[in-house]
C-alpha cells in the first residue's frame, strides 16, 4: 500500500535535516503504528507524505500503491487515496463545514473520474456517519473548526475521514488533547474504517490509544529513522521503561 | 498661494463645460453649491484626503473614454421584484423603468419638478451636502448638487412592498453623468434601495439621505464591471432619534471608483452601519472614504470594509469617527481589511478615530495580509484544488462583509456573482 523507502527530507528554509533515511512498509488492510521521541521527524513524515510545503526531500522514494506521492500536489495525493489526520485542524473562519466536505469529496471523485454526490446523498452519507462520531447538526453548519473543542476537532478529523474513504489514513497524534471518552469514540471511529484493505499510519506518544486501535505493527522512530520495528509489546516496552533502554541497545 | 490658483483655473476649466441649471426651487442651493466649489476648487493629487487617490481624470474638462462590457451575467438583482427606475448614461429613460407610482412612496424625476417654486426637496437638496463639507471638503458633491440635472426625489412615506430599483446603465463611451438623488425617510417608515449599473464612462452621483425618528432606509449597491468606468459617488445621511440607516456597496472592477459615505448621527440612540466589499484585478483603483459623526448620545456606528485585489490593483481606505462632546454612550466600530493575493497590491488605509466625549466605546483595526498558508494546505490536503482552495478562503474573507446585509437573498445573490469573478479568473 505504502512504500516509503530511504526517505532523506531537510527544511527548504534551512540547513536541518529532519529524515534521514526512513524505510516503511504498510501493507494493504494494516495498522502500523509510530511512536518515538519529541524531535524524531514523526510530524515531519507525516507533512511530507501529504505534500506541504517547507520541506525538501533530498532522496528516497515513497509510493502509494505504486503511485510515487512526492511527484503530487497535496489535492492529488488526496485524491489517490492519501488521508492526513491533522494533529492541529485548521480553524477557517467563514467556510462552513458542509460546504467544505461536500466541495472535498466532489472535488476528490472528479479527480477520480466519479460522478459529484448530489446534495441529498451527501446529506444522507454524512447525517449517518456524524451520528456515529456524536457530531450534532449545529456543528456541521458551523465554519470549519472555529469554537470546537479539542475534542471535536479529532472527531471532524475522523468524520471527513469517514466521508473521503481514502485508501491510506495517516493519523497525526490524534489522540492527543482528548479525554478518555473522546478517545474512545474517535478509536471506534477509526476501527470502522479498518478493513476493506485500507492501511492506516498512526503516530502517537502515547500506548494508550494502541489499546482502542489495536496496531498489527509497532516501529520507534528516533533521529529521523525507524530504529526499531516489533509487534504490540513493542508499545507496552516503550510504556513502561520509556525510550532510553531502546535508544541505547541500538546506539 | 500659486498652487490653489492653478487648482482654481483647472476647476473653471473643468466648470466651462457645465450650464447651471436656472429658476426653481434648487436654484438657491445650487448657487450656494457653486460659490462653495469655486471657492474650495476641485482637488488635486496635494489634498490631504485625495492622497492616494489620484483626481485627475475625475477634473479635466475631457470625459477618459471609457468602453462598456458585454454583459453575460444577466442584470444584477433581475430577478427581484422592485420598483425599476432606468438612467441611461446619466439620463431618465421612462421606457425601461416602471411606472412611478407604489404604495408608501412618491418618486418624482427631478428633472419634471426643477421648475416649479416649492417642493419639500428644497430642504435637503444640497443642505446635508453642504453639512459634510467641514471640516473634510468634498468639492466633486458641491460640483454635482450645482450641477445636476437629473436624478430621483424619494419621499417615503409609509413601508413600501418592494425595493426602489435605480439602474445605471453605460451605453456612450464619453459619457459624462452628473445625478443627483434625494431621499427622505418619513418617521417610523422604511424602504429598500437597490442600485445596479456602471452608469456612464465617467460618473458623478450625489446621494442625500434623511430619516426621520424611527425611520429605517436600507441600500445596497452594486458598481458594475466595466472596466474603464470611473465613478465618484457620495451619500450624505442625516439620522434623527432611533433611525436606521443600512448601506452595502459591492463593487467589481473599474480603474477609478471613489465612494464616500458622510454620516451625522443628529438624534439619540440611532444606527448606521456602512460596509462595503470590492474585488479587483489589474488596473483597479478602489478608494472607500467615510465619515461619521456622533452629535447625540447613544447612537451605534459600525464600518467594515474589505477589499481582495490582485495583479496590482489598488485599495484605499480613510475612515473616520468622530465623536463630538456630549455625545455620551457611543459604540463605533470600523474594520478595514485587504486580502492581497500578489506581492503586487497595495492596500492604502487611513484609520482615525477624533474623541471628545469621556463615555464612549470606539475601535478599528485594518490589515492587509495574504491568503493564509496553513487553511490552504488544508483544504488542499483534503482534496480541494488549489484554485477552487484559494477562492473559497477568498469569499471566506468577504462574508464578514457580506453578514452585514440584513436580506439573506440580496446577500446571497452578490456573494453569487463574487464566485463568478473569482472563478473567471482561475
Amino acid at each position: 500500500m505504502l512504500e516509503i523507502k530511504n526517505l532523506h527530507v531537510k527544511l527548504e528554509e534551512e540547513d536541518k535535516q529532519i529524515l534521514k533515511g526512513v524505510d516503511l512498509t504498510v501493507e494493504a488492510g494494516k495498522v502500523h503504528a509510530i511512536m518515538g521521541p519529541n524531535g524524531s521527524g514523526k510530524s515531519t513524515l507525516a507533512y511530507v507524505l501529504s505534500g506541504r510545503g517547507g520541506y525538501e526531500v533530498t532522496e528516497g522514494s515513497a509510493t502509494l500503491e505504486g503511485t510515487d506521492l512526492l511527484d503530487l500536489e497535496p489535492e492529488e495525493r488526496a485524491a489517490a487515496g492519501l488521508f492526513l489526520a491533522f494533529q492541529y485542524p485548521v480553524e477557517i473562519p467563514g467556510v462552513g463545514n458542509m460546504t467544505f466536505l461536500r466541495t472535498a469529496v466532489n472535488a476528490q471523485r472528479k479527480a477520480r473520474g466519479q460522478e459529484e454526490l448530489s446534495a441529498t446523498d451527501f446529506l444522507k452519507a454524512i447525517r449517518a456517519k456524524a451520528k456515529d462520531l456524536q457530531i450534532d447538526a449545529e456543528m456541521l453548519k458551523r465554519p470549519v473548526n472555529v469554537g470546537f473543542s479539542g475534542g471535536e476537532k479529532k472527531r471532524n478529523e475522523i468524520l471527513q475521514m469517514a466521508m473521503l474513504e481514502p485508501r491510506m489514513c495517516i493519523l497525526d497524534e490524534t489522540d492527543s488533547g482528548l479525554d478518555v471518552d473522546a478517545m474512545k469514540l474517535v478509536s471506534d471511529g477509526v476501527n470502522a474504517l479498518r478493513g476493506e484493505g485500507r492501511g492506516f499510519l498512526v503516530i502517537t506518544h502515547y500506548q494508550r490509544l494502541l489499546d482502542h486501535i489495536k496496531p498489527d505493527v509497532v516501529h520507534i522512530m528516533a533521529d529521523g529513522r525507524m530504529i526499531k520495528s516489533g509487534g504490540p509489546e513493542l508499545a507496552l516496552e516503550v510504556e513502561q521503561n520509556g525510550y532510553a533502554d531502546i535508544l541505547a541497545e541500538v546506539a | 498661494m500659486a498652487l490653489h490658483e492653478r487648482k482654481l483655473t483647472a476647476t473653471e476649466a473643468r466648470l466651462d463645460r457645465l450650464d447651471l441649471p436656472q429658476g426653481g426651487w434648487s436654484a438657491p442651493a445650487r448657487a450656494d453649491a457653486l460659490k462653495r466649489l469655486q471657492a474650495m476648487g476641485l482637488p488635486t493629487a496635494r489634498d490631504e484626503y485625495w492622497k492616494f487617490t489620484r483626481p485627475d481624470t475625475l477634473v479635466a474638462p475631457e470625459v477618459p473614454p471609457a468602453g462598456t462590457l458585454e454583459n453575460d451575467e444577466g442584470p444584477m438583482f433581475g430577478a427581484r421584484d422592485r420598483l425599476k427606475i432606468v438612467f441611461v448614461d446619466g439620463v431618465f429613460n421612462a421606457e425601461a423603468s416602471d411606472d412611478l407610482s407604489l404604495e408608501g412612496v412618491t418618486v418624482e424625476r427631478l428633472a419634471d419638478v426643477a421648475s416649479h417654486d416649492i417642493h419639500w426637496a428644497r430642504d435637503v437638496y444640497g443642505t446635508l451636502e453642504a453639512r459634510g463639507q467641514t471640516p473634510v471638503e468634498r468639492p466633486f458633491a458641491a460640483l454635482n448638487t450645482a450641477f445636476a440635472t437629473d436624478g430621483v426625489l424619494i419621499h417615503v412615506t409609509g413601508t413600501p412592498s418592494k425595493p426602489i430599483g435605480l439602474v445605471y446603465a453605460h451605453e456612450s463611451e464619453t459619457s459624462d453623468a452628473i445625478l443627483h438623488h434625494v431621499v427622505k425617510v418619513d418617521a417610523g417608515c422604511e424602504a429598500t434601495i437597490l442600485e445596479n449599473g456602471p452608469a456612464a464612462a465617467r460618473f458623478n452621483k450625489c446621494m442625500e439621505i434623511d430619516v426621520a425618528e424611527r425611520g429605517k432606509l436600507h441600500l445596497v449597491r452594486a458598481q458594475g464591471r466595466d472596466h474603464e468606468r470611473r465613478a465618484v459617488t457620495h451619500v450624505f445621511a442625516r439620522l434623527a432619534e432611533a433611525s436606521v440607516f443600512k448601506a452595502f456597496t459591492l463593487t467589481v472592477n473599474g480603474v477609478l471608483t471613489r465612494n464616500e459615505a458622510v454620516v451625522e448621527f443628529t438624534g439619540d440612540d440611532a444606527l448606521a452601519h456602512i460596509a462595503g466589499a470590492c474585488v479587483g484585478d489589474g488596473d483597479f483603483h478602489h478608494d472607500d472614504t467615510v465619515f461619521v459623526t456622533h452629535d447625540a448620545v447613544g447612537c451605534e456606528s459600525r464600518q467594515v470594509f474589505k477589499k481582495v485585489l490582485r495583479n496590482g490593483a489598488t485599495g484605499v481606505f480613510q475612515g473616520k469617527i468622530l465623536v463630538k462632546q456630549g455625545a455620551q454612550q457611543t459604540d463605533g466600530y470600523q474594520i478595514s481589511q485587504a486580502l492581497l493575493l500578489d506581492g503586487d497590491s497595495q492596500f492604502l488605509a487611513k484609520p482615525e478615530l477624533e474623541i471628545y466625549a469621556d463615555d464612549v466605546a470606539c475601535s478599528h483595526g485594518s490589515t492587509s495580509g495574504a491568503i493564509d498558508e496553513d487553511s490552504l494546505f488544508y483544504l488542499r490536503a483534503r482534496g480541494v484544488p488549489e484554485s477552487e482552495a484559494t477562492d473559497m478562503l477568498t469569499l471566506a474573507f468577504l462574508a464578514e462583509a457580506l453578514e452585514e446585509i440584513d436580506d439573506d437573498t440580496l446577500a446571497e445573490e452578490l456573494r453569487v456573482r463574487l464566485e463568478a469573478w473569482l472563478s473567471r479568473r482561475r
